[in-house]
């Protein structure tokens, strides 16, 4: 059954195509060219808006990142200065390793904690719905919202997070969750995330495992193998275009990270939670540089291409 | 003779084109234009203020768009990229320098000639809105650094209320003894997770000790000076004996002004604008200027400067409203009336300001404070990642010699950057 809704289009005219009298080769040019036409006005209107609102900007962007681009007045060459300049930035530097220790724990705990919701919540039963929703449910409140709240939550002097801990007796007087040290700020930050994408990235997956065949648990059942070995050998293995999907998803968002760290913790202490993205920020906005930034932000795609390339080859290599 | 008269001919006609033309620009300064101005939530109510009076007196309707304080520079950079300003905006007076640089207010030079009270406008403000000898914007708003006491305090920890301290020393003897007060009673408080607040409260007490932090053309720090290692030193003390409540180490700014509204911090440096916030919340305030370790006073002059945005088709209508905030009529009947500091020095004393002996204070301060100068100044100095916070996190709980000698390495190169 899933072969036929899986077929490509072609390979299901073929055969009454092949039963009837081959037609004169002008007629099959101009067949093969007018569907070439259709298939092309179906792409177009993406086209233009790829085109329009990717290809443009990252040209114009290419082309900032050889200039020096004041605010107003005329931009002036000055390559490579934008691209020489990174590598003396001690911020830039310190931003880069931060924004990978940040991707590698939020791509792992994210992809933990989401996997097991999808597990705990894949199959219908009574209630499930309920824990459905309430797991996407903070996908529901804006990021930025959802930071500020945090900011509030944990916050000693309004926040009610504090107070709890200290009833239970975990803390004890002052404590500043989001900018006291740099492990408990990046903890915060982290903590916001999970709460934030963990039911929506649990939807992903969740489709990932309602996409397996039944009869393939059910042989599998037969076979009389446990329920470590049927996630091991058939979750697993069936599952890796949607993980592959959702690790792309989440180290992309965790590189370009931005607002949690610029609401929450706002860099600090100490610069200790300044991404990326927040340095290219401060290039912009601060020092009003934009090819500066424009350089850094080249650089930042560069890197985002060869990692979501190499992902990508490891995981379909895998999966074949 | 006839070319005599065909001289005096075209002199005649030149002359009445030339009144002419004047006419009409003094007709289009008012000519029911509406202007844009924008300006950061915390000065979003003077701005209005100006406003309403100016609207109703004037043909032109000026319309006031405030922005989260954090979230305007960036506002404004994107608005002048995409080269559409509003007709008016105001900045961080700190900010001016970087904003004249960059050319992004018109430039008010032979505008600002004509203005009668020209030589009367707070000096430092005006300093602040030039680049290259040509001046960009004029004083919008003042607001200084002060210290402000807890009376109510005062009087429980056995200090007389009337007698505010005259060193900086004292000030911290002053924190100290009220602190012994116990339970929630802090001694003093402040932001010391926030570079503009440190630079706002503590720079007062170095110029007081004749000390600088950067120089005269803000492209040389001067952070590693005794002065300012004097000043460190006196608030890090007090922050490790307790007597600074233990929030004072995160303190970014949101939060600064509901610590000092609860009423459980006996003295602090605070802008005098809040004040009145203050006292709303039920607290008896005293005022005093903030002083050097052994004495002098001196202050901050922040606030916002206001200029001309460089795409405005309306420079003549902006301008007349820019002329007309340094007026009697609204530095009096706006600002003074508001309790605000004016921003004309011969205004400091005036019919509302006699009322309250704290606001004659604060208003004769503008004159003995600073406003520092620098291209360069956010990025350096307010930014959360500038160097010169940095600096404040190690020189009040880290490593203060380091830190200190570091700083001014990294804030000078941060300073100079082109």
């Amino acid at each position: 059954m899933s072969t036929t809704t899986t077929s490509p289009p072609s390979a299901r005219t073929g055969p009454p195509r092949r039963e009837t009298a081959p037609p004169p080769a002008r007629n099959g040019r101009r067949l093969r060219r007018l569907r070439a036409l259709v298939g092309a006005a179906y792409a177009a209107p993406t086209a233009v808006m790829v085109a329009l609102f990717f290809l443009v900007p990252l040209g114009l962007v290419v082309w900032m990142s050889f200039n020096r681009w004041p605010l107003l007045g005329k931009p002036s060459f000055n390559a490579p200065a934008n691209y020489s300049g990174i590598a003396e930035d001690e911020l830039l530097r310190s931003a880069a390793w931060f924004t990978v220790k940040y991707t590698v724990i939020i791509t792992v705990l994210l992809f933990v904690v989401a996997f097991g919701l999808a597990l705990l919540v894949q199959h219908r039963r009574p209630g499930v719905g309920f824990f459905r929703t309430a797991f996407f449910l903070p996908m529901a409140v804006g990021f930025a919202s959802a930071s500020l709240l945090f900011l509030g939550l944990l916050s000693d002097e309004i926040g009610p997070v504090t107070d709890l801990l200290a009833k239970i007796g975990l803390v004890d007087g002052y404590v500043s969750w989001t900018s006291g040290s740099p492990d408990s700020a990046l903890a915060s930050a982290v903590l916001l995330v999970l709460w934030r994408f963990a039911g929506f990235t649990m939807l992903i997956l969740l489709t990932g495992l309602h996409a397996i065949p039944p009869d393939v648990y059910e042989a599998a059942r037969v076979d009389g193998a446990n329920r470590w070995q049927t996630f091991h050998r058939i979750t697993l293995p069936l599952m890796r275009p949607t993980i592959a999907l959702v690790l792309t998803l989440m180290t992309t968002g965790s590189l370009l990270a931005f607002d949690q760290f610029w609401i929450l913790t706002r860099g600090g202490p100490d610069n200790s939670t300044t991404s990326l993205v927040m340095v290219i920020y401060r290039e912009a906005f601060i020092r009003l540089d934009l090819g500066s930034a424009a350089g850094i932000s080249v650089v930042l795609l560069a890197v985002l291409v060869v990692f979501n390339a190499i992902q990508f080859r490891v995981l379909r290599r895998r999966s074949s | 003779m006839k070319t005599r008269v065909v001289s005096a001919l075209t002199a005649g006609v030149l002359v009445l084109a030339t009144t002419a033309c004047g006419d009409e620009g003094t007709q289009a300064a008012d000519d029911g234009a509406v202007l844009t101005l924008w300006t950061r939530a915390a000065t979003e109510s003077v701005s209005k203020a100006y406003a309403d009076a100016y609207n109703a007196t004037h043909s032109n309707k000026v319309e006031v768009t405030a922005y989260p304080n954090e979230e305007y520079p960036a506002k404004l950079a994107s608005a002048a990229g995409a080269k559409s300003l509003p007709d008016l905006f105001a900045a961080d007076v700190v900010f001016a320098p970087q904003y004249a640089s960059q050319g992004l207010w018109a430039d008010v030079t032979d505008r600002l000639a004509t203005l009668p009270v020209k030589d009367k406008v707070a000096p430092s403000h005006l300093k602040a809105g030039t680049w290259e000898d040509r001046n960009y914007a004029l004083p919008h708003t003042i607001d200084l650094s002060v210290l402000l006491y807890n009376k109510d305090l005062y009087t429980k920890a056995g200090l007389d209320p009337e007698k505010p301290p005259s060193t900086l020393r004292e000030f911290a003897d002053h924190a100290r003894k009220i602190d012994r007060l116990g339970g929630d009673v802090n001694g003093t408080y402040f932001g010391g997770n926030c570079g503009g607040c440190v630079e706002f409260t503590l720079w007062p007490s170095v110029w007081a000790a004749d000390g600088d932090v950067i120089d005269a053309d803000g492209e040389q720090a001067k952070v590693d000076s005794p002065e300012m290692a004097d000043v460190f030193a006196l608030y890090r003390a007090l922050y490790e004996e307790g007597v600074a409540a233990p929030a004072s180490k995160d303190e970014a700014g949101p939060t600064w002004l509901g610590a000092l509204q609860s009423g459980n911090v006996g003295i602090a440096p605070a802008p005098s604008v809040w004040l009145d916030a203050l006292e709303q919340k039920g607290l008896k305030l005293g005022v005093a200027p903030i002083s050097g370790l052994t004495g002098g006073e001196s202050t901050f002059v922040g606030g916002d400067a206001l200029g001309i945005g460089a795409t405005t088709e309306k420079t003549e209508q902006a301008w007349d409203f820019l002329a007309w905030t340094t007026s009697d009529e609204a530095q009096v009947e706006v600002v003074a009336k508001n309790k605000g500091v004016p921003t004309r020095t011969d205004l400091a004393a005036n019919k509302y300001s006699s009322a309250d002996p704290r606001t004659v204070l604060i208003n004769g301060l503008v004159a003995k404070g600073r406003t520092p100068y620098a291209r360069n100044f956010n990025v350096s100095f307010n930014d959360p990642q500038s160097p010169w916070l940095q600096t404040v996190r190690g020189a009040l709980f880290g490593d203060a010699g380091k830190a200190l000698a570091d700083g001014n390495t990294a804030i000078t190169k941060s300073l100079q950057q082109g």
